[in-house]
C-alpha cells in the first residue's frame, strides 16, 4: 500500500516537472549551432541573455540535427523556432529550402549598429534579400610559448611571419630543444582543414578550389612538406591546441580564437597570439561569421525582431565575446576590462584582418550537406602526401577529380578568394 | 493452449521477437542502405567505400590483427587452461584473477594501455628513469606504425583472452579423466596425451571459442581508436568515420557489410575445418 502511495506521488512529482518543462507561448526559442559546451551554453543563458527583457530558451545544437529541425518544421508547416543561429555556411542549405524569411526590414531597423559591412553583404547569400543579421565572428590565429621567442629566425617579425619563416622558426626550436614542438590540429575533432582552405591554399594560390591541383599547389605541398619536418608527430591527435600548448608539448600552434583561449586565459604571461603568416599570394586567413536569421513563418516575428535587436547591441556584443570567446560583428572599440585572453586572441584577429597583404577567404559556401566531403577530400591530400609520403603530382591528380565530381555534383560557385564562377566552380 | 509440446515455443518466443525487432531488422536495413544511393539500387556505396585512402590500409590492418590476435590468444588461453588443471590450491583465486580483463569495456582497456604507452606514460617513465631510454619514446604515432600496432596486439591480447580461456576451460572439465589415465597406462608422453586425447576432446569448445573470438576481433575498435585515433585505420573504426564524421551512411552500412561477408566465411571456414563427427559429440 505505501509502495503505491509512493508511486503515486513520483508520478504526480514528474508530470509536474514535465508540464512546467513545457515551452510558454511567449517564450522565444532560439536554436543555435554555436556555444554548445554545457559552460558556453550556461553562460549564453546567464550572461548574455540575462539582462534580456522576454523569455528566450537557448537551444544548443550540432549542425546535423539543427538543419534537420529547421527543415523538417518547414516543410511540416509547423514552426516552434523563434530564431537561429548558425555559421554562414549553414545558412544557404536553409535558404535554398525557403525556409528563411527575408529581413532586410530588421537590417535597416539596426540602422546605427555599424554592423562590419562585408558580414552584412555575406548575409545576403548572394541573393537581393537579407537572410541573416550578422551575430558575431572569430578567426584561426597562431599561438606561441614566449619560450619559443628567442628561436625567432633573424629579422623575422612574430606579428608579420612568412611561412618560410615559420618553416625557419620551427627547425630552430627543434635544433635548439631537441623536441619538435610545432603543431596543427589534425586530430578526428580539429579543424585543420580549415587550415588548407583558408590559409595555406589562399597563400600560396590565391585559390582554393580553381588552383587546387596548380604547379603552385604542388611547390605549396613540397614546402609543407619540409615544415612537418619539425612538427610534433601528436598532431593527428589534437583536437583544441590549448592542451597541448599548455602541456608544453608544443610551443607554436595554429587554431580557432576559441581553441586557443584557455590557454590565453589560464597563462596569460606565458603565450602570445599572433597572425597566420604569408605566402607567395598574401596573408591568407579565414574570419568565421556567424548570423541570426528568422525561420520561415516563425511563431512570433516581432519577439524574434527585438531579440536581434537585443543581441547585436554594442554592450550584449561584448557580454558574448565574454562568454563565448567569438568576437563582435559589429565595429567598436574593445573595453579595456576584457579577460587577458580575450585581449591577447583579439590583437592577433584584429592584425590578421587589419594585415596589408590580407587575403580572406571565405568558408566553403553552397556545398550543403557536402561539406564534409570538401573537407575529406583536404585531408586526404593532407594524408597522402605529408603523412603517407605520397607523390604529390599523383594524388592531386586523383583528388582533383573528387573535388571536381564534388563541384559539379552540388554546382556550387567559387567563393573568395577564387574568381567568381558562373557554375559550379571548376576545378583546372 | 499451452501443452508440454508448444511449451518450449511460447519460451523461446520472447527472446525471439526480441531477436527480430532489434536485430534482423536493422539488420535488413542497414543491407538495404549498403545497396541504395539516391533512390536508387546501386553499387556507388562500395565503389567509394574501395576508391576511399584508407579502405587498403583498413582491410590489411584488421586481417593482420585478426590473424596474429586470434591465434596468440588461443595458444595463451589454452596454456592457461592446461595449468589450471593442475593447480590444487587457489585455482579459483587464479581464475577470477585472469578473468579480470573481461569485466573491463574494451574502451577502458584501451584508455589503461594508452596510460602505460603514451609518451607520458608509466613505461615511458620507468624506462626513463632507470636509464634506459633517453628521453620519452613516442611508440603511438603515426611515424612508429609497427609499435603502434604491436601496442594494438598487446592491449588485445590482454583484453580478450580470458573470453576465450573461460570457454576452454569449461571444455577442459568436460573431458572424462578416464582418456588420459588410459593413455597413460599406455605410455603415452604428456604432450603425446595433450595432442592425442585433449586437443581433439575440445574440438568444440576450439571451434566455438574461435567463432566468437574471430568475429569479435573483425569488430575491433575501441581499443585502436583510444591508442591510435586515426593513425591505425581499421574496418570498422572507418565505418564510425563515415556514420559520424562524414555522415554518409550508405558507405558506413557497406563497411558493416564487408565485415559481415567476412565473419561468415570465417566462421564457415571453422565449422568445416574443425567438424565434429557425430559419435565424439
Amino acid at each position: 500500500m505505501n509502495a503505491i502511495v509512493k508511486t503515486g506521488l513520483s508520478a504526480a512529482a514528474v508530470s509536474a516537472l514535465l508540464l512546467s518543462g513545457l515551452p510558454a507561448t511567449a517564450e522565444t526559442i532560439f536554436l543555435s549551432t554555436q556555444a554548445r559546451p554545457i559552460e558556453e551554453a550556461e553562460a549564453m543563458r546567464n550572461e548574455v541573455l540575462g539582462q534580456y527583457d522576454g523569455e528566450v530558451d537557448y537551444i544548443p545544437q550540432e549542425d546535423g540535427p539543427f538543419l534537420n529541425r529547421i527543415l523538417a518544421e518547414a516543410e511540416a508547416g509547423k514552426v516552434s523556432v523563434g530564431l537561429l543561429g548558425a555559421l554562414h555556411g549553414n545558412f544557404p542549405v536553409l535558404a535554398s529550402a525557403d525556409a528563411l524569411e527575408p529581413i532586410d526590414d530588421v537590417l535597416s531597423g539596426l540602422g546605427d549598429r555599424k554592423l562590419i559591412g562585408t558580414f552584412v553583404e555575406l548575409g545576403k547569400l548572394g541573393t537581393g534579400k537579407q537572410h541573416y543579421v550578422p551575430w558575431m565572428q572569430a578567426s584561426y590565429v597562431m599561438a606561441a610559448n614566449r619560450q619559443a621567442l628567442q628561436y625567432l629566425p633573424e629579422g623575422a617579425d612574430v606579428m608579420a611571419l612568412t611561412y618560410d619563416q615559420l618553416a625557419q622558426w620551427a627547425a630552430n626550436v627543434s635544433a635548439a630543444t631537441g623536441e619538435r614542438k610545432l603543431g596543427f590540429p589534425a586530430g578526428r575533432k580539429g579543424l585543420m582543414h580549415r587550415f588548407f582552405q583558408g590559409y595555406l591554399y589562399p597563400s600560396f594560390t590565391d585559390s582554393v578550389v580553381t588552383e587546387y591541383r596548380s604547379d603552385k599547389a604542388v611547390a605549396m605541398w613540397a614546402s609543407f612538406k619540409e615544415m612537418w619536418k619539425h612538427v610534433n608527430p601528436r598532431s593527428t591527435s589534437y583536437d583544441f591546441m590549448q592542451e597541448p600548448l599548455m602541456a608544453d608539448e608544443v610551443w607554436i600552434a595554429f587554431d580557432h580564437t576559441a581553441r586557443l583561449m584557455d590557454a590565453f586565459n589560464r597563462r596569460p604571461d606565458d603565450f602570445i597570439a599572433f597572425p597566420a603568416p604569408a605566402g607567395p599570394e598574401g596573408r591568407g586567413f579565414m574570419p568565421v561569421v556567424a548570423g541570426l536569421a528568422i525561420p520561415a513563418n516563425a511563431p512570433d516575428r516581432a519577439a524574434a525582431v527585438k531579440l536581434i535587436d537585443y543581441m547585436t547591441r554594442p554592450e550584449t556584443q561584448i557580454e558574448t565575446l565574454k562568454a563565448i570567446g567569438f568576437f563582435p560583428a559589429v565595429e567598436m572599440d574593445l573595453p579595456d576590462d576584457l579577460p587577458r585572453g580575450v585581449q591577447i586572441a583579439g590583437a592577433a584577429v584584429s592584425a590578421q584582418a587589419a594585415s596589408a597583404d590580407a587575403n580572406p577567404s571565405l568558408l566553403p559556401v553552397g556545398l550543403g550537406d557536402k561539406g564534409r566531403e570538401f573537407n575529406k577530400v583536404f585531408l586526404d591530400t593532407f594524408q597522402l602526401i605529408v603523412i603517407r609520403g605520397a607523390d604529390i603530382d599523383k594524388t592531386l591528380d586523383r583528388q582533383a577529380g573528387n573535388l571536381r565530381k564534388l563541384m559539379e555534383e552540388t554546382g556550387a560557385p567559387c567563393w573568395a578568394p577564387d574568381e567568381p564562377s558562373s557554375g559550379a566552380c571548376p576545378v583546372k | 493452449m499451452i501443452t508440454e509440446r508448444t511449451l518450449p515455443y511460447w519460451l523461446l518466443a520472447p527472446s525471439l521477437i526480441f531477436l527480430l525487432l532489434l536485430f534482423a531488422y536493422p539488420f535488413a536495413d542497414a543491407f538495404f542502405i549498403a545497396f541504395r544511393a539516391e533512390g536508387q539500387w546501386t553499387l556507388e556505396n562500395f565503389r567509394t567505400m574501395i576508391e576511399d585512402i584508407n579502405f587498403g590500409l583498413s582491410f590489411w590492418n584488421t586481417l593482420l590483427l585478426v590473424l596474429i590476435v586470434v591465434p596468440l590468444q588461443l595458444a595463451i588461453a589454452l596454456t592457461m587452461a592446461m595449468m589450471l588443471t593442475k593447480i590444487r590450491a587457489g585455482r579459483d583465486l587464479v581464475l577470477y584473477v585472469w578473468t579480470i580483463p573481461l569485466g573491463i569495456s574494451d574502451l577502458a582497456a584501451g584508455v589503461v594501455w594508452l596510460a602505460l604507452l603514451s609518451e607520458r606514460g608509466y613505461i615511458n617513465t620507468i624506462l626513463s628513469s632507470l636509464g634506459i631510454l633517453d628521453g620519452p619514446a613516442l611508440w603511438l604515432s603515426y611515424e612508429t606504425p609497427v609499435a603502434l600496432f604491436i601496442a594494438v596486439v598487446l592491449a588485445e591480447t590482454w583484453r580478450a583472452t580470458a573470453i576465450v580461456m573461460v570457454i576452454l576451460v569449461a571444455g577442459v572439465q568436460l573431458i572424462p579423466k578416464e582418456y588420459n589415465e588410459a593413455a597413460e597406462i599406455f605410455g603415452a608422453s604428456a604432450w603425446k596425451r595433450f595432442t592425442k586425447v585433449t586437443l581433439p576432446l575440445l574440438k568444440p569448445s576450439l571451434q566455438t571459442a574461435l567463432i566468437l573470438r574471430t568475429l569479435l576481433a573483425f569488430e575491433v575498435f575501441a581499443v585502436v581508436v583510444a591508442l591510435g585515433g586515426r593513425d591505425l585505420p581499421v574496418l570498422m573504426g572507418e565505418a564510425f568515420l563515415w556514420q559520424f564524421d562524414y555522415r554518409d551512411n550508405g558507405v558506413a552500412s557497406a563497411y558493416a557489410v564487408l565485415t559481415l561477408v567476412i565473419s561468415i566465411a570465417f566462421t564457415v571456414l571453422y565449422l568445416r575445418v574443425l567438424r565434429v563427427k557425430e559419435e565424439a559429440q
